[in-house]
Formats: structure tokens, C-alpha cells, sequence
């Protein structure tokens, strides 16, 4: 070997996880700019943020809007690959790039639609409102999986406290309202902690496979409320009910354009944002909390000081359940005033997505469930506004997807991995 | 030392079985106020067992525990801490992703109106960290602190508790050579201030510095006491093994031959992309044991991954016999007759719920007489491990027993035998007897030199220094991923090693 023949060896590719991410926005941006934008009508639509007098209003003319939003993309996209001398600005750039590509699904819709203008106000609110049922259930599934309990049965305890507690509203009074009417709301909120504590009892006691036992819980749920619609709420002839009566909140709800659509809601919508601060602050502030925090990620450092970890985990695994009813209850007793088979729809699947998505943490949780709601809106929207390409209607499924495929692109760009709590999923054993 | 003497804690006959194993047999052992007592064993001899009895962690089947005086029978760890006992685990039991705050008060929290005070206790840790010299940052999350000072937080967690007892499970074993004796002078500190302490260790040297008493055992049972004016590392050591152990590595001369490694301004990055290896270059000979000295950190880790394919050569060169090794993987490097005992051997050694013969194979399943082409041989598998098990004395109920049931001792002689099964030109070895016995350690260390005698290049990477002046024919010291002095073993001496270890540069 001759001194100073050393080998510079070729890097290996580095196409990281941004990069990607920033050459997929480039190529979005381009298609926006030089295939969306022509295709576009030059005819201006507008915006509208509430109605009548105090109303405000944005009118733009949609090929424009299209092409500075893909400048942006190509932007935000090029620069992931001076990300040294940027920095920050980078990941700041890809998580702007997501909320105008949703930006951008609305500017579309709108330019495809024969309605001119359309009033935005109504779609936040609908969007929180769509989205407080998924929160209710991600906090159930934030309280159980901080514990170190899997939890994929918060479908299931939806499902029963949406079921049972309508079955004892109907039981009671036949679904005239009233006082049975809160006192089903608790029946709903029992029944999804009774289930809960199935999934407890089976894997914290028992140590089943946490996913299994989860699965259990929501066929069990299925099951069960399925039978008793046919076997009590057919013969009873129940729906169509009273539900809960919307409160107004004092002041906020005279807030100019946003204060009656807001704040005139009913009690559980009010609930979820309450249940979410009193978790944050129990979760942060309080020893219960601590402990649920320490026994989630290292059971046997918990054991060691004295915690009983079988003990919290059954506390929270089960208070997850009590919240996971109340959002069943939602369904049947605060939407709807009656109980189908199915009913939750998924929403507690969804919750799962938005409990990983706001990475385990209650602020994150929140918004990411509202950010789930609010796809939801914009597809019911985009069905409203009679959408068509070409002269044929799009079909409505496929707007309604991309919300979703936004937030995986943007979940697996700019946000990065979630760490989910360090013992989740793994049965504790005590030492004897 | 206001009132020494008098015992603070008794056990007598103790015995703790778990399905198939006695832990601990008719076991009594007596700590007295103020002194630091050390149980000295090989791993298994029930040294931890017993002190998760005493901990409240496990319960005996038979016998008593006496705390001051009082007879007492633990049903959990809460009740030994509030007979103010408190265990510094060999495992760390802390939780990553709280803060060191957070963990220092889990389970003995201070509420005000429901909700946590933290302000009294991070006064009381601070308090504490000034009067036992022991500083620490109260708002760093656990996971980013280093091993060394994630002990710190245990012991903390310990005195915060108001322990009287300490007992320490191998505080020392994961720690630098400077840490460690630092961790000794903490240690006689606490039993000044009235502590009491266990010491768990099977490190001689260590117990002779430090222990006022020494009881050792054996195989779970008590086999002797005595104090260190009174014994010495032979008789501690044949004790703990019950037979006569060699301490000297009985090695003849060194033939050393032609040049088989060499690494030239090799850098390598870790896994955040830092230069953990830079400007390396060294030798090695066909023959001759090349030991790597060095404070852990300095880029052993990467420097071996690099040499063994794990990792990929930033820039600089790599050459075997004239062959470059850059860009190669770690099958093709294997291929060229490098052999590699890694460092984490339950991680990149060994596959835990494999049968022993199928990890005996994990170098050369794929070759004959293991595999005709894509159908495995189970005879020739079978009759290789049986081979290797006689010849390597590996201790198991049998070869198709899943590796992860055999003590660490015996895994780490599957992995040497593995290694060692073949014809090889260089030998990677790192940290080859870390948390092993006596008795393995010996003979990993006999095995080292057969292998050397046979001509075969070993590079020896160790944080046990004893080990790599016991071993090594040349010796290298690393710091900052840099090979800092080569000097044959005979220059070699602990003081000199010491000093560049720790500053890189050589005393003026």
C-alpha cells in the first residue's frame, strides 16, 4: 500500500425522510402550476366568513391562487435540500406546504364548482364538531396507552356506551328527555368503563396480547349492543328521542361571526375541550399522573419505588373506558336520538390514528383529531358544492381521502417518528 | 460514626427457590451500622436474589429478616423503603423520559391540594447533591444522561428517600475506571455520614478498597466471611470459584508475522453523524494480540462496527493482507477469515431464542457442510455443536436448549466458539468478558492466546484494563477516536496507560 493513498469511499445515498418529502412538493407544485393552474376557469370565487352584515369575505381568482401555492410547494420542497444552512425553517416550510395543499383542495373544489361563493364559518365549526367524537375517543386511548395498555378496543367501548345507554334512555321514559336523559348519559359513561375493565381484566390481570384482548372488546361491543337493539329498542319502537339540549355559553356566544355557530353547542361538544385540559393538567401535575407517565414507560422502575403498577394501569385503563362511553353517548343520546347497529362508525380507529398522529401528548391529541374532523367537513362540503371534471360530478370519496393522504404525507415528512410510551403493549409481570 | 457496631440488619437462613433453582440456601449475613459491607460472587451465586429478598421484591421461602432489631417479612419494595432500605439496581430502574426530578420523586411524591409540589423536593435533591458531592441537573431528561450519571440519580433517589441501608447491586460495572473510583470515595462518604451500605460486586480489586467485611457466595450459599487486612485477591477469587484461579494470563512469547490489519486515517461517523473515529491508523500482526485501551466512548464501539462491516468507512482505508475492506458487508468481511466477537453479544452476537447449534452456525450456515444448497444439514449442524460444546466446555442442558436460556458466562463461549471454529486471519474481539466469572473469563483468555499462538492477527478492545495489559502484545491507547501511542506490553504500565487515557498526551 503507498502512504497517502487514501480512499474517499462514496457516500451512501442520503435520500432522507425530507429530502423526500421535498422532491415530492416540487413535483406537486409543478403539476399545480403547469397542469392545475391552465385547466382552471380565470372566473373569481370568493370566500365568505359568516353571513349578513358582519360578514367578511375573500375573492380570488382560483388559477392565481394556484399557481403562488405551488411556487410555495417548489419552494418549501427545494429547500429541504439546503437543510444545513436552513435549519428549522425547513420543517416549518413542509408543515406550512401541508396546510395550503389543503388550502389548495378547498381553492379547487370551488373553482370546479358552479357555486360562486361559499361561506367558511360553518365548515370550522362543523370540522370541531365532527372532530370531538374522535378527541373523546383518542383521549380514552391516550389514558390507557400512557399506562402501558394497548388499547384497541375504544371502537368497541364507543360502541356499548353509545348502545346501552340509549337502551336504559329508552328503558326509563322511552326517550321523552328529561332527567333520564342525563341519567343515561352516566349509564353510557359505565357501560364503555365496564368494558374497559374486560380489556383490563384480561390483559393486565390475565396477560393477554393486549391487541387481542382489544379486538375481543370490540366484537364483544358489537355483538352485544347489536342484540339488544333487536331485542329491547325494536319492540319499544325508540328513535327518533329527545337528545341533549343545546347550551348557549354567556358572552363568548356573542362574539361577532363565529359566537352563535361556536359557542350555541350541545354539553358532551363543551365536555371534550373540559376533559382535555383537566387530563393535561392531571397527567402533568398531579402524583396519579406522574405515576401513570412512569408505570407507561418503565413498570419495574415504577414496582421499585413502591407503585403498584397493576393498580394505575387498571385506574387508567378503566377511565379511558368511562371517557370512550361518554363519546358513544355522543352518537346515540347528543346527535343523534337513536341507535343503529355500527353506529361509532370507526371513529374509534380513527382515534387511534389521531392518538399516534398527536404523538400520545393531550394538546397534540386534540388538535390532531380536530385536524381528522375537519377532513371530514371538507368532504361533506365538497359533496355540497357539486364538484365536477369535465362535466362529470367527482366522485366524492376521492376528495374525501386526500385530507388523509395529506396528513400521512405531512406525518411522515415533518413530524417524524412517534415514539409511543416506552412499555406499551407489554404485559407487567410482578416479581414473587 | 456515633454508634458503630451494632447490626442494622440480619438475615438468618434464608432460603429462596424459584421453579428448578435454589437462589439461596439457609443464607444468613449481618450488616452493622456504619460499615460497608461487600457479597462477592460470580454471577448466579444468588448475590442479587437475595438482595431483591431484602428489598421487599421477591419473598423467601424460609428464614428471617431482622431491620434493627425488629423482625420484619417485606411484601413489596414500598415496605423496605419505609424501613428506610434503598437498592441501587444493577438494572437501572429509572424512567427515561421524566425528568431526573420526576424520577427522584415517583412513589414519594409531596402533594399540595391535590396537586404535585415539586418545589420542596427539587430544594431537598439540590440539598442533597451539595451534601454528598454528588451534582446533577434536576430538569435533564433521564434518557439523555450517561450511564455514570444516571447512577448518580439512583443513588439519589435512594438518599432522598431517607435510606439508612444502601445496598449497592454492581454499582461499578458499567463504569470508566475514573468513575469507578470516584464511586468508591462517594461510597466511604455515605458510610461517614452514618450509612450503612451492601456493596454487591465480583470485582476483587474494588471489594479489597473498599469493604470494612467481605462475605462471599457460592452457588447460593454463604462459603465464608473475612475482612481485607486478612485475605487477598487469590484467596477472595479461589473462594467465589472454589478452586485455585490463575489471575496471570499464562502466555508464552509473542512470534509476530507479517502485517494483517491495517487502518490508515480512518474516520467513521456514529449514528447522529458525529466523528467518532477520526484519524485513526494502527497495525496488526499475524501472531500478536493488538489491545485497544481506552476510556469507553472514544470510538471503540464504531471503530470495531467499521472493521467488522456494521458500519460504513466516512473516508480513510482499511486494508487486510493488501485486500481494501471498505464498502465490504459483514458477510463478505467474515468470507475473508475475519472472525468477530461483539461487544453486546445478546445483540449483535447471538439470536436468544435460537438452539445452540443453530447460533453455533451463524458465521457459516450457509455453506457447506451446513446447507447443500438451499436445504440445511441438521446432522452436520448437530454433530459441529456437540464438538464445539465439549471443546469450548459451553454449559447446557443441551444443544437444541434456546441460547437465551444459558447464563451470560455460556453465551458468551457460544460466541467465542462460533468464532474460533474456523481458520481465521484476524479476530475482532470487544469487550470479550464483560459481566462474566472468574472461571469464564480464564477461559476466554486462554482461548485468546491459543488462537494467537496459532497465528491468527487478534485485536483486542477492552474497558477493562487489566484485561488488556493481561492479554495484549502491543498495546494502543484510543482517545477521541485516535490512536494516540503504540507501545509494546513491556513499556506498558498502568500509570503511563492511565494518563494518556485520560489526556491523550504522554506526562511531560
Amino acid at each position: 500500500m503507498t502512504p497517502g493513498s487514501v480512499v474517499r469511499t462514496p457516500r451512501w445515498p442520503r435520500l432522507s425522510r425530507t429530502r423526500t418529502l421535498g422532491v415530492f412538493y416540487v413535483f406537486l407544485g409543478l403539476v399545480l402550476v403547469f397542469q392545475v393552474a391552465p385547466a382552471l376557469s380565470e372566473e373569481r370565487r370568493r370566500f365568505l366568513f359568516g353571513t349578513g352584515s358582519d360578514s367578511v369575505a375573500w375573492s380570488f381568482q382560483p388559477s392565481s391562487v394556484t399557481v403562488t401555492i405551488g411556487l410555495a410547494l417548489i419552494l418549501f420542497g427545494a429547500a429541504t435540500f439546503a437543510e444545513r444552512r436552513l435549519g428549522r425553517f425547513v420543517r416549518g416550510g413542509l408543515a406550512l406546504g401541508g396546510v395550503l395543499g389543503v388550502l389548495m383542495i378547498l381553492v379547487a373544489s370551488m373553482a370546479l364548482s358552479p357555486t360562486k361563493s361559499t361561506n367558511l364559518v360553518p365548515l370550522f365549526v362543523q370540522s370541531l364538531k365532527l372532530g370531538s367524537p374522535i378527541a373523546l375517543g383518542a383521549l380514552a386511548g391516550m389514558w390507557s396507552e400512557r399506562s402501558g395498555v394497548v388499547n384497541i378496543g375504544i371502537e368497541g367501548m364507543m360502541l356499548a356506551g353509545a348502545g346501552i345507554g340509549f337502551v336504559g334512555y329508552a328503558l326509563m321514559n322511552g326517550g321523552s328527555g328529561g332527567l333520564p336523559l342525563y341519567v343515561a348519559v352516566v349509564i353510557a359513561v359505565l357501560a364503555g368503563g365496564l368494558f374497559a375493565s374486560l380489556h383490563a381484566v384480561m390483559s393486565i390481570s390475565f396477560r393477554t396480547d393486549q391487541v387481542v384482548s382489544g379486538v375481543a372488546v370490540n366484537l364483544l361491543a358489537i355483538g352485544l349492543t347489536s342484540f339488544l337493539r333487536t331485542q329491547v329498542l325494536v319492540p319499544l319502537n325508540a328513535d327518533s328521542a329527545t337528545t341533549l339540549p343545546e347550551i348557549s355559553i354567556p358572552l363568548l356566544s356573542r362574539i361577532p361571526i363565529i359566537g352563535d355557530q361556536l359557542f350555541v353547542a350541545k354539553p358532551i361538544f363543551f365536555l371534550t375541550f373540559l376533559l382535555f385540559g383537566i387530563s393535561a393538567f392531571v397527567l402533568t401535575r398531579t402524583r396519579w399522573g406522574l405515576r401513570v407517565r412512569s408505570v407507561g414507560e418503565n413498570p419495574h422502575a415504577a414496582e421499585t419505588l413502591g407503585v403498584d403498577v397493576i393498580k394505575v394501569r387498571y385506574q387508567a385503563v378503566i377511565i379511558g373506558g368511562c371517557i370512550a362511553g361518554l363519546a358513544g353517548a355522543q352518537f346515540s343520546l347528543e346527535t343523534v336520538g337513536s341507535f343503529d347497529d355500527l353506529m361509532t362508525n370507526g371513529t374509534g380507529f380513527i382515534a387511534l390514528a389521531a392518538l399516534i398522529f398527536g404523538k400520545w401528548r393531550p394538546g397534540s391529541v386534540l388538535a390532531a383529531s380536530m385536524f381528522f374532523g375537519f377532513a371530514r367537513a371538507l368532504g361533506v362540503r365538497i359533496q355540497l358544492l357539486n364538484v365536477e371534471i369535465g362535466g362529470f360530478p367527482l366522485p366524492s370519496q376521492f376528495l374525501q381521502a386526500v385530507p388523509y393522504i395529506v396528513t400521512l404525507v405531512v406525518l411522515a415528512g415533518a413530524i417524524g417518528r412517534a415514539i409511543p410510551p416506552g412499555a406499551v403493549g407489554r404485559p407487567y409481570r410482578r416479581p414473587r | 460514626m456515633a454508634d458503630t457496631g451494632h447490626p442494622v440488619l440480619e438475615l438468618t437462613g434464608i432460603t429462596k427457590t424459584f421453579p428448578g433453582v435454589v437462589a439461596n440456601r439457609d443464607v444468613s449475613f449481618s450488616l452493622e451500622q456504619g460499615e460497608i459491607h461487600c457479597l462477592l460472587g460470580e454471577n448466579g451465586a444468588g448475590k442479587s436474589t437475595l438482595m431483591n429478598v431484602v428489598f421487599g421484591l421477591y419473598q423467601p421461602d424460609s428464614g428471617t429478616m431482622r431491620v434493627n432489631g425488629r423482625e420484619m417479612a417485606f411484601s413489596s419494595s414500598a415496605d423496605a423503603i419505609a424501613e428506610r432500605i434503598g437498592m441501587v439496581h444493577q438494572h437501572f430502574q429509572l424512567v427515561p423520559t421524566l425528568s431526573v426530578l420526576e424520577n427522584v420523586v415517583l412513589g414519594a411524591e409531596t402533594v399540595r391540594h391535590g396537586v404535585l409540589d415539586m418545589d420542596e423536593p427539587r430544594a431537598a435533591l439540590e440539598r442533597l447533591s451539595a451534601d454528598y458531592g454528588l451534582p446533577i441537573d434536576p430538569d435533564a431528561l433521564v434518557g439523555d444522561l450517561s450511564v455514570g450519571i444516571r447512577q448518580r440519580v439512583e443513588l439519589l433517589k435512594a438518599l432522598y428517600r431517607d435510606a439508612d441501608i444502601l445496598i449497592l447491586d454492581e454499582p461499578t460495572a458499567v463504569l470508566t475506571p475514573g468513575e469507578v473510583d470516584e464511586f468508591l470515595s462517594t461510597t466511604r462518604e455515605l458510610v461517614r455520614s452514618g450509612k450503612s451500605v451492601i456493596f454487591i460486586t465480583h470485582k476483587l480489586r474494588e471489594v479489597l478498597a473498599v469493604a470494612d467485611r467481605i462475605t462471599v457466595l457460592r452457588g447460593g450459599e454463604v462459603v465464608g466471611s473475612t475482612v481485607p487486612g486478612e485475605t487477598d485477591e487469590a484467596e477472595l477469587a479461589s473462594m467465589m470459584v472454589g478452586r485455585e484461579v490463575s489471575f496471570t494470563v499464562d502466555r508464552g512469547e509473542s512470534h509476530p508475522g507479517e502485517k494483517v490489519l491495517s487502518v490508515r486515517d480512518l474516520r467513521v461517523l456514529d449514528n447522529r453523524g458525529v466523528a467518532m473515529v477520526e484519524g485513526c491508523s494502527f497495525e496488526v500482526r499475524a501472531g500478536e494480540i493488538f489491545g485497544i485501551a481506552g476510556v469507553e466512548g472514544n470510538g471503540q464501539r464504531e471503530l470495531v462496527e467499521a472493521l467488522a462491516g456494521m458500519r460504513p468507512v466516512d473516508s480513510g482505508d482499511l486494508r487486510l493482507g493488501g485486500r481494501s475492506l471498505v464498502g465490504l458487508g459483514p458477510r463478505q468481511i467474515a468470507e475473508l477469515a475475519v472472525g468477530h466477537i461483539p461487544e453486546d453479544r445478546s445483540r449483535h452476537g447471538l439470536i436468544a431464542p435460537f438452539a445452540v447449534s443453530d447460533n453455533l452456525v451463524l458465521n457459516q450456515y450457509h455453506r457447506s457442510p451446513f446447507s447443500r444448497r438451499l436445504v440445511r444439514n441438521r446432522i452436520a449442524v448437530e454433530s459441529h455443536a456437540a464438538e464445539l460444546v465439549d471443546k469450548f466446555d459451553i454449559r447446557t442442558p443441551g444443544i437444541s436448549v434456546p441460547v437465551g436460556q444459558l447464563s451470560g458466562g455460556n453465551q458468551q463461549k457460544v460466541v467465542v466458539a462460533r468464532e474460533m471454529s474456523r481458520p481465521l486471519k484476524l479476530l475482532l474481539v470487544a469487550q470479550p468478558t464483560r459481566g462474566l466469572d472468574v472461571g469464564s473469563i480464564e477461559f476466554i483468555h486462554s482461548q485468546l492466546v491459543r488462537m494467537r499462538d496459532r497465528g491468527t492477527a487478534i485485536l483486542l478492545v477492552s474497558a477493562e484494563l487489566d484485561e488488556v495489559l493481561g492479554l495484549a502484545d502491543t498495546v494502543g491507547v484510543l482517545y477521541r477516536g485516535r490512536v494516540v501511542a503504540t507501545m509494546a506490553a513491556e513499556e506498558a504500565d498502568r500509570g503511563r496507560i492511565g494518563l494518556l487515557m485520560a489526556s491523550g498526551v504522554e506526562a511531560a
